[in-house]
């Protein structure tokens, strides 16, 4: 792996060799995608990625395919387990002079959130445990999107999905908080920690770059507006992504074996503003302004950010 | 060449280690464990250049060992019972992928209520997932028939995982002689995987596991399945035969024991057909015309076969080891179908459950099936599926049942 630390300061320095073609079963303005997309040009393409039944599973339709490189689609649950599966035979085969090295490829974990938060998880913490030298990219989207949007643990607090509608009993609609799988992973003290958002190309990058310095587990949760699920125009993806950061809702982040770092400090700026360019949040501003609950979302981000602020 | 005395475990973990697999991802459950640990030895002290893995559970380990295979290595692994079913997912998977790897079940009922010892709800409950699948009765037969495996599902034609079953305890405990065949014999049989179907390298891309849109693209796929499975019937004939060049041993699709006289035959599998010979023995000294099919191939299922061994018989009768409830032995249906349109098939087709949860056996049960078969030629009446559950069965568990109480006692309502 190459020891070179290119760091990206604009967006110029980002190539322009692409490695996922256009055209694909994904909706218009996927911000998921686009942060694949920008994470595969650091990446390059001697890469296999291992997928988890999502909406990214329908990159990869019978005979079609948008990759340079290899795809695996295996299942729900376990797309960690066969990421160890590859690995390790890549290892075995070039040791026992079955494969040559030049052949070698990335490890790449290709899943949504809620594989990653939920029925994944076990598999994913394992793969960590092991110590597995593997990408891992989830692309959070906040629900289970590719069945229509319901519920998962990475859906935030407030927010509307098709298993967690506002109604009499619970007018906010998600009763839960968003898991914390940043720091689930962190607790693992892998050697590369990362959020991202298609919003900060340059962040990205450089995080990508940093992390092939690492042999191990690097693991990425990538902010992913989803104009369907979160219920807003295509075009806005990237605006909304960016309102995520810029609000402290999304915090751009990294840990290096467990140290946690902020790479972008925010401006703040009012939550609301980024709740109102959504319909998923529209039940807390119509019929009725839900106040308190909106001051619960705002808490929660000013609770986290008082934590690294002051420290 | 000297035999030495072998569990089942252990004659499966040298059916690997000959077959010099490159990958072993595992996952610990009795009455398998013996396998991966011995396995894990082997590798841990350089005896076997390959890799192990300690997966988190047997779903893992299925997908692993899958994307592994897919990758291009040979890989093994085992599981048993509650591990086979939390990978089932998985397991319609791989075959899908079209990896031809290997893994041994080790037999165990399947809980509720929990227990250790064997039947075969588990395996079965795999039958149609395009596993082909190998039912061995004896620890030798477990080593030879991993051997056989690796040369039947990397065969071109085939191009499917195999899943062999040993019974839990009866062979995975039990010492047998066996013999450990020699490197240079092993790899006079079995070439290197060199897999052209399915591998990952960076200088040519491959897309596996791919989604596919409709019907169409979808019933393809999954009778190319059926079709490679039913070019087994052929491949195990070609392997068979070769093995028994090399090695000496020979096996068959269905084995048949004293069936060619024989009136009444009896159809088991697995290690209990020991038990099935023996009695059949002794029907024989009686002067009773017995015989006994032994079901080794149960997928694909070796319907030609079967009903030729069983033409003009008076009466079959078939032990399952196994149960469906609600509709009752589960191989009792594979064994009608396949002689149902033979115009010279068997009389009588009786069914009975028996060994579950790895209760015996014993000769009073063969003995009543035989009185079965007989009783219905004579009547042309044929019984309902039957439980072999003896006296002393119904006594220990009346006992049992005593100690426990009724929870209703002295409950006011
Ligand atoms: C074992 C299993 N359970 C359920 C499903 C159905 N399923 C397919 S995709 C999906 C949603 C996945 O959500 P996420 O991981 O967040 O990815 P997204 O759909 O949002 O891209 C579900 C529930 C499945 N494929 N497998
Ligand atoms: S539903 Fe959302 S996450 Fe899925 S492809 Fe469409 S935009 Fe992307
Ligand atoms: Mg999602």
């Amino acid at each position: 792996m190459s020891m070179k630390n290119a760091v990206y300061t604009k967006f110029k320095d980002i190539s322009r060799e692409e490695h996922i073609s256009p055209g694909t079963a994904l909706c218009t303005g996927c911000g998921g995608l686009l942060a694949l997309r920008l994470a595969y040009k650091v990446l390059g393409e001697n890469v296999v990625i291992v997928n988890a039944a999502g909406c990214f599973t329908l990159l990869s339709v019978y005979p079609y395919n948008p990759f340079s490189s290899s795809w695996m689609y295996t299942a729900m649950a376990s797309a960690p387990a066969g990421a160890q599966g590859i690995r390790d035979a890549l290892d075995i085969l070039i040791k026992k002079g079955k494969l040559k090295s030049e052949e070698n490829l990335k490890v790449v974990v290709l899943t949504g959130d809620g594989a990653a938060n939920d029925i994944g998880l076990q598999s994913t913490s394992a793969a960590i445990h092991r110590g597995l030298d593997f990408h891992y990219f989830c692309y959070d989207n906040e629900a289970y999107s590719n069945t229509g949007f319901q519920m998962s643990s990475a859906t935030p607090y407030g927010s509307r999905t098709a298993t967690s509608l506002p109604g009499e009993i619970n007018p906010q609609g998600t009763v839960q908080r968003k898991k914390d799988l940043f720091e689930i992973w962190r607790a693992h003290k892998p050697p590369y920690l990362a959020t991202v958002s298609p919003s900060h190309p340059v962040d990205l990058s450089n995080k990508f770059e940093k992390a092939s310095k690492f042999e191990g587990p690097k693991l990425f949760i990538a902010l992913s507006p989803c104009p369907p699920g979160w219920s807003f125009g295509a075009s806005n993806s990237v605006n909304i992504a960016r309102l995520a950061v810029q609000t402290g809702i999304w915090p751009l982040k990294e840990a290096v074996y467990g140290e946690v770092k902020h790479t972008v400090i925010p401006k703040f700026k009012p939550v609301e503003k980024y709740l109102r360019t959504q319909n998923r949040y529209n039940h807390l501003f119509n019929p009725v302004k839900q106040v308190d609950v909106i001051d619960n979302i705002k808490k929660d981000v000013e609770q986290y950010w008082e934590r690294y602020l002051d420290s | 060449m000297v035999k030495e005395m072998l569990t089942g475990n252990y004659a499966a973990a040298w059916g690997a280690r000959l077959s010099e697999v490159d990958y072993v991802p595992a996952f610990p459950i009795t009455p398998q464990t013996e396998i991966i640990e011995t396995l894990s030895q082997w590798i841990n002290d350089g005896e076997m250049n390959a890799k192990f893995t300690n997966m988190d559970s047997e779903h893992s380990m299925i997908t692993a060992a899958g994307t592994a295979a897919a990758t291009g290595a040979r890989v093994f692994s085992a599981t048993s019972s509650q591990g086979l079913l939390y990978g089932y997912e998985m397991l319609y998977n791989v075959t899908g992928w079209r990896v031809p790897l290997v893994l041994v079940n080790v037999s165990r009922g399947l809980s509720a209520p929990i227990t250790l010892e064997p039947d075969h709800n588990d395996i079965l409950s795999t039958r149609d997932s395009g596993f082909i699948q190998i039912h061995a009765e004896t620890c030798q037969e477990v080593l030879d028939t991993i051997l056989m495996a690796y040369r039947i599902a990397e065969d071109e034609r085939v191009l499917l995982p195999v899943l062999i079953n040993m019974d839990g305890f009866y062979l995975s405990f039990t010492r047998e002689p066996v013999e450990i065949p020699c490197k240079d014999a092993v790899s006079r049989f079995l070439p290197e995987y060199n897999p052209k179907h399915a591998f990952f390298k960076a200088s040519k891309p491959m897309s596996q596991g791919v989604a596919v849109l409709g019907g169409s693209a979808y019933s393809y796929f999954k009778y190319q399945m059926h079709l490679a499975s039913l070019n087994v019937l052929t491949v195990h004939d070609e392997v068979a035969g070769e093995f028994k060049r090399i090695f000496g041993r020979s096996y068959s699709a269905t084995e048949a024991f004293k069936i060619d006289d024989a009136e009444y035959v009896i159809i088991m599998s697995n290690s209990f057909t020991i038990k099935g010979k023996a009695a059949v023995n002794k029907f024989r000294e009686k002067g009773l015309k017995a015989g006994l099919l032994r079901l080794r191939l149960i997928r694909p299922f070796p319907s030609t076969e079967l009903k030729a061994f069983l033409r003009g018989k008076k009466a079959v009768a078939v032990i399952d080891q196994n149960i469906s409830p609600g509709s009752g032995g589960i191989l009792f249906k594979d064994v009608t179908t396949a002689l149902y349109h033979d115009p010279d098939r068997p009389e009588r087709i009786l069914s009975f459950i028996g060994g579950l949860g790895g209760k015996d056996i014993g000769h009073a049960e063969f003995k009543h099936i035989v009185e079965e078969m007989e009783k219905s030629i004579e009547t042309g009446i044929v019984p309902e599926t039957q439980l072999l559950y003896t006296k002393n069965d119904l006594e220990h568990i009346n006992n049992l049942l005593n100690i426990a109480g009724n929870p209703l006692e002295g409950l006011e309502n």
